[in-house]
């Protein structure tokens, strides 16, 4: 026993050394592609549920994915949408109305047609789920109906302008579902229950905190017109093994008990660079990480004040040293793989020096330990957060560090989710710290616009608003483009939130895995996935 | 003050009935307790489910409102604890916000993985813990005694959730020998036991080995040896059996610490169970599911404590269960 203990002790610098190096020193399996085969997959969370119209976290989306189809795609390159279930479509000049037409002879796994009804049947399924579908049914916030024009031709329509429908109709969230899917409760086909949809995989099993498997859906030809070939998925079956503990998914994947890790940590990332390892990384779009000022608390009231931490925030340094050059600074409040994503890179500059000058103008001045005050009041102010990256309290800190070199003090709270939310809600907060994934510039309308989220807490009909509500009207680029660009300028300008860093979506693959890719969303697409025999 | 004297193995009915009262009352006090608490936190299960997604994008307060009354969310405090109650009563704690199943199928699903490991890690630390003790007390070598009984103040002050990454890096990735991770087959099962069993042996071995100590300074240890029995014979024969008893009452706080140990266990073993539930059911403030398992936990709490009081008349008949007399009394040695 007491060896036993001893032994302990001295392992743990070779614990250290271990770390650093990868195993074996083997070389990559080559190509080219063959079918079959399973890729055992770990990820870091459970999902609370596997059908992507319900789920709003990564972990389900992953799954998720793979299971449904959607009417459309979206370039990751480009951000442009292009045909998958449905081969076109109209859009009213009103942004109201939108008509798919269905290519013909895709099933969903039950056999029955993926047509007119269906998507009627998704669609109307989805608004029923109501906020227990938060992120689908905040895509058809307007919705009034699917009419079924003929069996292969839906008219989806819309109250009001919603541009970033079509867009929308990309993503998993709004995947289709066969109608008999919904005679399955809601929480049935969270657990994959009558979860029918028509992607490339079908939903095999899912045991809470241990695993799900996905297999083949067999004689599936009606991939994306985006990917580059036809017919079924390669893999026969895909594990997602749930491993909460870091450094056991590294550990795992060198050697070789996985052949897959997702949220790879920045610390962990050079291990898997190189030799037989390969990463595939990719930036969320969206909102990036930011400090989403309450314009009306405290210090934050203050125009200048903002500015002047848009302006003492290091971005670079906050890449560089905490996290990796994986997660790229910010270069606007949308992160740059954002479709109609604007450079604002001069305006979030590290320029300490303009921050200090902004503060002297307003009449703040260096108190006794370093932190500014003006008649008697503190150059303060407090972030919330929930650790749903496992980075957020060392960015915060270092940001912190950044911050009270111009004599501001940021105080970093973390608290559970629960109670994030609640603040949120209530208006509670003086920053708030989050990130928002979608490949949509309307995502802005979502939390800034006085009508939706109004983390702002800005006056209703201000310039923003005008600017949001512009690029919701059309889904032609040349009309949203200029509103979307004005309204990423008047954010960055106003410092209504201060962006860091972009978040990015960073995964090891072992020897045996190849081509395991993302979607625009920077969810996981494994349809081109593949192992080689081990 | 005049001692009783009862036969072996012979309980008092009336003693039995206050224990069993006593229990419910523990049970009642768990649940309140809980359900206090986990009211008073700011947010709820509902905003965790709905504010969790991606987006941060929140449903607005009435559709908030809708899914609340859906749980029963919105009575008044005191009627959802009522309903709560009386439900409970019938063993159901209601659905689990976030997962949509019964809060007791849930905990009831989870505790065979969880019994998977609790069990060889309790055998484990009975048998190293009983034996650093008994060889740490052992009147022949006193400077192995005295290394041997540095070693449960080390154990207990071991992070579990070190040790068990430890031992995943050296026995599943160096030596390739045991899975990381998972809950299929026996392999899967010795990593955690160990690392579960670590700090409850070393609380056995501290208490075995300080009870020890009390009974060899005991005069009836020299009587033995006087008569000429072994030094084996006084350890284990006398001295342990008279240790033995005030040992067994750890047995609850043992079983307290297996279950609060497989939450870290469970997650750096990425094992389902009883530690996984609950951590997700306290993040997410999932009143239903933290109740089922904190009455549980507080039943089999009670239930131990409860066998281990009836077992001493059994094992020490010097030991009475007398109507006024709580905590078991001794008899003085003549």
């Amino acid at each position: 026993m007491s060896r036993a203990l001893i032994t302990l002790f001295l392992a743990v610098p070779l614990l250290a050394s271990a770390c650093s190096q990868s195993a074996g020193g083997g070389t990559r399996q080559e190509g080219p592609p063959r079918p079959g085969g399973t890729l055992t997959i770990g990820i870091a969370t459970p999902p609370d549920c596997v059908d992507p119209q319900q789920v709003g976290l990564n972990a389900g989306l992953n799954v998720g994915r793979q299971l449904v189809d959607s009417l459309t795609d979206q370039d990751p390159e480009t951000g442009e949408i292009a045909p998958w279930l449905a081969e076109r479509w109209e859009v009213a000049d009103d942004a109201k109305s939108f008509t798919f037409q269905l290519r013909e002879g895709a099933t969903f796994s039950d056999g029955s047609p993926v047509d007119a009804a269906a998507v009627k049947a998704s669609f109307d399924g989805i608004k029923e789920l109501g906020p227990s579908a938060l992120v689908a049914s905040g895509y058809l916030a307007e919705y009034t109906g699917t009419t079924v024009v003929d069996q292969y031709t839906a008219r989806v329509e819309f109250a009001e302008p919603s541009a970033q429908f079509l867009q929308a109709t990309s993503t998993m969230s709004l995947g289709l579902l066969a109608p008999a899917a919904y005679d399955a409760t809601p929480q049935q086909r969270c657990r994959g229950e009558g979860l029918i949809g028509s992607g490339p995989f079908v939903f095999e099993s899912f045991s809470q905190n241990q695993e799900i498997v996905i297999g083949k859906r067999h004689g599936y030809t009606w991939g994306s017109s985006l990917w580059e070939r036809e017919g079924e998925a390669y893999l026969d079956r895909v594990i997602y093994r749930i491993v909460p503990e870091p450094g056991v998914r590294t550990g795992s994947l060198a050697s070789g008990q996985l052949d897959a890790i997702t949220d790879v940590q920045p610390v962990d990332e050079a291990r898997f660079e190189g030799g037989e390892f390969s990463s595939s990384v990719r930036s969320n779009p969206g909102i990036v990480f930011n400090l989403h000022a309450n314009t009306a608390r405290g210090v934050l009231a203050d125009e200048n004040v903002r500015k002047a931490v848009q302006k003492a925030v290091n971005r670079k340094e906050v890449s560089d040293t905490v996290l990796s050059p994986n997660y790229a600074p910010a270069s606007s409040i949308l992160a740059a793989s954002t479709p109609l994503h604007t450079d604002l890179s001069a305006e979030l500059a590290h320029d300490p020096d303009g921050a200090s000058a902004l503060l002297d103008e307003a009449g703040w001045v260096e108190g006794p330990d370093g932190i500014r005050v003006r008649n008697g009041e503190r150059l303060s102010a407090s972030v919330i957060f929930s650790s749903a990256f496992n980075q957020s309290q060392s960015v915060l800190e270092l940001v912190q560090q950044q911050l009270r070199a111009v004599g501001f003090e940021l105080r970093v709270e973390p608290h559970p989710t629960p109670e994030v939310t609640d603040r949120q809600q209530r208006g509670d907060y003086e920053f708030l710290w989050y990130n928002v994934t979608r490949a949509d510039p309307d995502i802005l309308r979502n939390t800034f616009s006085t009508e939706a989220g109004d983390r702002s807490k800005l006056e209703p009909g201000n310039p923003l608003d005008v600017a949001l509500d512009k690029q919701a009207a059309s889904t032609e680029a040349a009309v949203r483009g200029p509103g979307a660009a004005e309204a990423q300028r008047l954010i960055v300008e106003h410092a209504y939130a201060i962006p860091v860093f972009e978040l990015s979506q960073v995964i090891a693959l072992g020897p045996t895995a190849h081509d395991v890719a993302f979607e625009a969303s920077s969810r996981l697409r494994l349809f081109d996935a593949w192992v080689s025999p081990s | 003050m005049g001692l009783a004297v009862v036969t072996a193995g012979k309980v008092p009915v009336a003693y039995v009935l206050r224990r069993l009262a006593q229990a419910v009352l523990v049970l009642w006090a768990a649940f309140t307790v809980s359900f206090v608490i986990l009211y008073l936190l700011p947010g709820d299960a509902v905003l965790t489910k709905l504010g969790s997604a991606e987006g941060g994008i929140t449903a607005d307060p009435a559709e908030l409102a809708a899914i609340r009354a859906e749980y029963g969310m919105d009575e008044p405090v005191p009627v959802q604890y009522a309903d709560r109650l009386l439900a409970a009563l019938t063993g159901d704690f209601g659905t689990s916000v976030s997962t949509g199943e019964t809060a007791t199928h849930m905990v009831v699903s989870a505790l065979p993985s969880t019994l998977a490991i609790a069990v060889p890690a309790l055998l484990l630390a009975i048998v190293i813990g009983g034996g650093v003790a008994l060889l740490g007390t052992y009147p022949r070598q006193r400077w192995l005694g005295q290394l041997l009984l540095s070693l449960p103040p080390l154990g207990i002050s071991l992070p579990p959730f070190w040790v068990g990454l430890l031992l995943i890096q050296l026995f599943s990735f160096e030596l390739g020998l045991l899975p990381a991770m998972g809950g299929e087959g026996f392999q899967s099962v010795i990593l955690p036991s160990v690392t579960l069993a670590l700090p409850v042996g070393a609380i056995v071995a501290q208490v075995l080995a300080k009870s020890l100590a009390t009974q060899q300074a005991q005069p009836y240890v020299d009587v033995v040896a006087a008569k000429g029995a072994s030094r084996s014979r006084v350890h284990i024969g006398h001295v342990l059996r008279n240790a033995a008893v005030p040992a067994l009452t750890l047995a609850g706080v043992v079983t307290g610490n297996l279950l609060a140990g497989s939450v870290v266990t469970e997650t750096v073993f990425s094992r389902d169970g009883i530690g996984r539930v609950t951590a997700d059911a306290v993040t997410a403030q999932d009143i239903p599911v933290v109740q089922a398992v904190i009455v549980l936990a507080a039943a089999v709490f009670v239930l131990i404590n409860l066998i281990v009081d009836l077992l001493y008349p059994v094992l020490d008949p010097r030991i009475a269960h007398t109507p006024d007399a709580g905590p078991a009394r001794e008899r003085a040695h003549v």
